[in-house]
């Protein structure tokens, strides 16, 4: 039996939200240059002090991948709060060749006065479609919804993209811990003690944060330094038809320390309609890093399990 | 810094009229307020102003001198956002002072349909640089921007220098250890966060259960804390809960504590900060008449005194008897708490 294709969706691989070490880092994009996804995001999106890879290197990296074919957007971090954090934004506006994704108002009034087109990321808060519209003639060229948008609210703003013929292309987070919160504060190192000026890099040791757990046991969010994530692993494999339909352009996986490769292969047998959805979803299950969540698309709590595999955890 | 100069605005917050005149009648330059709907970030059951109480209040505060501002401070959903644009023609009908708002989308709709409507960025705006204080202020004519209460005070400074728009800081209140407006915590567990509904671990998902030894809080049926029977319990906001983190049970992400920083006015005076919030529309009119009365004091103090400011320590037993948890933290404005 097959499934009907749904290849007009293109596969993106967002940045890499953890701390990895800067080998790590070369040896996860070497890979992921062979890997049948159209868009690689890449950049330092949650801690400053993170500079194992440097903004040039990033740059460096990002101009290899594009000459090996990839569509390549440079991913800019989503808390601005010094004037260090403003110019590693400046270098990356300025590289001269790549698009990059703006995470906070700052990044984006950057790109649009040097006339670059950039990608909207989900932290820049669009809910409607007024804010829409505004984002685009600022230069913007695609949108990731925020995390907590529902299917029935997106619809609708792309039913109004298409109604004003807007070229805006939509991008939806598919897969991975969902990005949840930033804060000043450093959770990592509150874990083990440290101040955030002497963390020693404990997130290192961390490569898909730490897990937090209830006091009866239930996984429930993730920490990586600044950042909270979700504990569940956000799976939208089932609604891939759905997304075609709706009009939307990309999903995005997020990657993780291990089998991101299985996991783009599955999406992208997904989108080729070769297989079931839910012959695919129970090897997903076997690679994420925890348990299968997809409320959020379905207008619920974001932890609320897939219905498909409601008891399939990691 | 010079005994003449004049003090920043101290502005307060109010849920309900009463609260309102507490806050003018204890000094308060500037109230802010909200509509009852999702249309603002403190949307809670009981709370907030329908169009007579607050045309009331307006004029109250008016013929006292003071001013009021709306808050509409959520991020306006989907295609028709009319609630949200209602009330902001509302707020330029009653004529308010200004607007505080977060959505780009609403601060265009202000500017373009009601011009001579001052604005003001939320904090829920997440601007945290002045690039993004700048870029509402180029678009929109936005003239007063609320940091989240996440920079040091050197970065506060930072921005002040690099941008037109006023800034206002926050001065005292519950705190939020989360950037505001990017926070989603309340939605993962519930589905309803800020951002979207004007809530954040709302009280329709709150769960008492009383065991045998222990009381349990949950929100939507996740565990957020645990209390012994001689604990006290509080309110289950989900980030001041305690997790386990490696085997390790503790408050992973904030401790209940308060934002006071009453021993660092001058300091954010000098400065150049255009105002100084508090924090808590769903608080009690005592508590703001208590926490205005105390700040006023205070910031007169520092305006008059310079240098020779001291904190009195009748202003300090008024806030700690209302800081949340009983604890009081200078927050990211003192490095080492980061």
């Amino acid at each position: 039996m097959s499934a009907t294709p749904v290849n007009r969706l293109q596969l993106a691989l967002g940045p890499v939200l953890f701390f990895w070490s800067r080998d790590d880092i070369f040896r996860f994009y070497a890979e992921a240059m062979q890997w049948p996804v159209d868009t690689i995001y890449l950049g330092e999106v949650v801690c400053a002090r993170r500079q194992q890879v440097r903004t040039a290197d990033w740059i460096a990296l990002g101009q290899d991948l594009a000459d090996a074919g990839k569509e390549v957007v440079l991913s800019c971090q989503a808390l601005l709060e010094s004037e260090t954090d403003l110019r590693r934004l400046r270098r990356l506006v300025e590289n001269g060749r790549l698009r990059v994704e703006a995470n906070d108002l700052g990044a984006a009034r950057l790109a649009r006065q040097h006339g670059l087109p950039f990608v909207a990321g989900t932290h820049m808060n669009i809910y409607n479609a007024a804010t829409l519209a505004l984002v685009e003639e600022l230069g913007a060229c695609r949108w990731l919804p925020p995390v907590e948008m529902g299917q029935a609210l997106l619809g609708e703003l792309l039913q109004e993209l298409q109604r004003s013929g807007s070229a805006l292309q939509t991008e939806v987070f598919a897969w991975g811990k969902l990005p949840l919160a930033f804060s000043a504060r450093c959770f990592t190192a509150r874990h083990y003690n440290l101040n955030k000026d002497d963390c020693q890099f404990r997130c290192l040791d961390h490569p898909d944060g730490l897990t937090l757990a209830t006091r009866d046991a239930q996984d429930f969010l993730a920490i990586n330094g600044i950042q909270t994530l979700s504990a569940g692993c956000t799976a939208l494999l089932s609604h891939l038809a759905q997304m075609q339909a709706m009009g939307v352009h990309s999903v995005r996986i997020s990657p993780q320390w291990q089998h991101t490769a299985e996991v783009v292969q599955l999406f992208r047998r997904a989108l080729d309609g070769e297989t079931p959805a839910d012959e695919l979803l129970t090897q997903l299950a076997a690679y994420a890093p925890g348990p299968l969540v997809d409320g959020y698309w379905r207008g619920e709590a974001g932890m609320a399990q897939l219905k498909e595999v409601a008891h399939a955890s990691a | 810094m010079s005994s003449s100069s004049p003090p920043p605005e101290l502005v307060c917050p109010a849920g309900s009229l009463p609260a309102l005149k507490a806050a003018v009648d204890h000094g308060a330059d500037a109230v802010y307020i909200g509509l009852k709907n999702e249309t603002n970030a403190r949307n809670f059951p009981g709370l907030n102003f329908d169009e007579v109480s607050a045309r009331a209040g307006i004029e109250y505060a008016r013929q006292r001198g003071r001013k009021v501002f709306m808050a509409i401070n959520t991020y306006a959903q989907g295609v028709d956002i009319t609630r949200w644009t209602r009330g902001i023609d509302q707020a330029a009908d009653l004529g308010v002072d200004a607007v505080i708002l977060a959505d780009i989308g609403l601060m265009r709709y202000a500017a373009q349909r009601h011009p001579g409507l001052r604005l003001h960025m939320s904090v829920q705006s997440s601007a945290t640089n002045y690039e993004a204080v700048n870029l509402a202020h180029e678009l929109f004519g936005v003239q007063r921007a609320v940091l989240p209460r996440v920079l040091t005070l050197d970065q506060v400074r930072h921005v002040i220098e690099h941008t037109p728009v006023q800034i206002e800081v926050f001065g005292f209140g519950s705190l939020c250890v989360m950037v505001e407006g990017r926070c989603l915590l309340s939605s993962y567990a519930t589905g309803e966060s800020p951002n979207t509904h004007g809530v954040c671990s709302p009280a329709k998902y709150v769960r008492w259960e009383e065991g045998a030894s222990a009381l349990d809080a949950r929100l939507n049926g996740v565990l957020i804390d645990r209390y012994a029977k001689d604990e006290p319990a509080g309110y289950p906001t989900l980030c001041k809960g305690r997790f386990a983190v490696q085997d390790e049970t503790y408050y992973a992400l904030e401790e209940p504590t308060s934002l006071n920083v009453i021993t660092m006015l001058p300091q954010i005076m000098a400065m150049g900060v255009s105002a100084i919030k508090v924090e808590g529309r769903q608080r009690s009119p005592a508590y703001v008449a208590q926490v205005t009365q105390a700040l006023r004091a205070a910031l007169d103090a520092a305006a008059h005194d310079g240098a020779r400011y001291n904190v009195k320590p009748a202003w300090h037993q008024a806030l700690g008897k209302v800081a949340e948890g009983q604890q009081q933290t200078l927050g990211a404005y003192n490095r080492p708490w980061r």
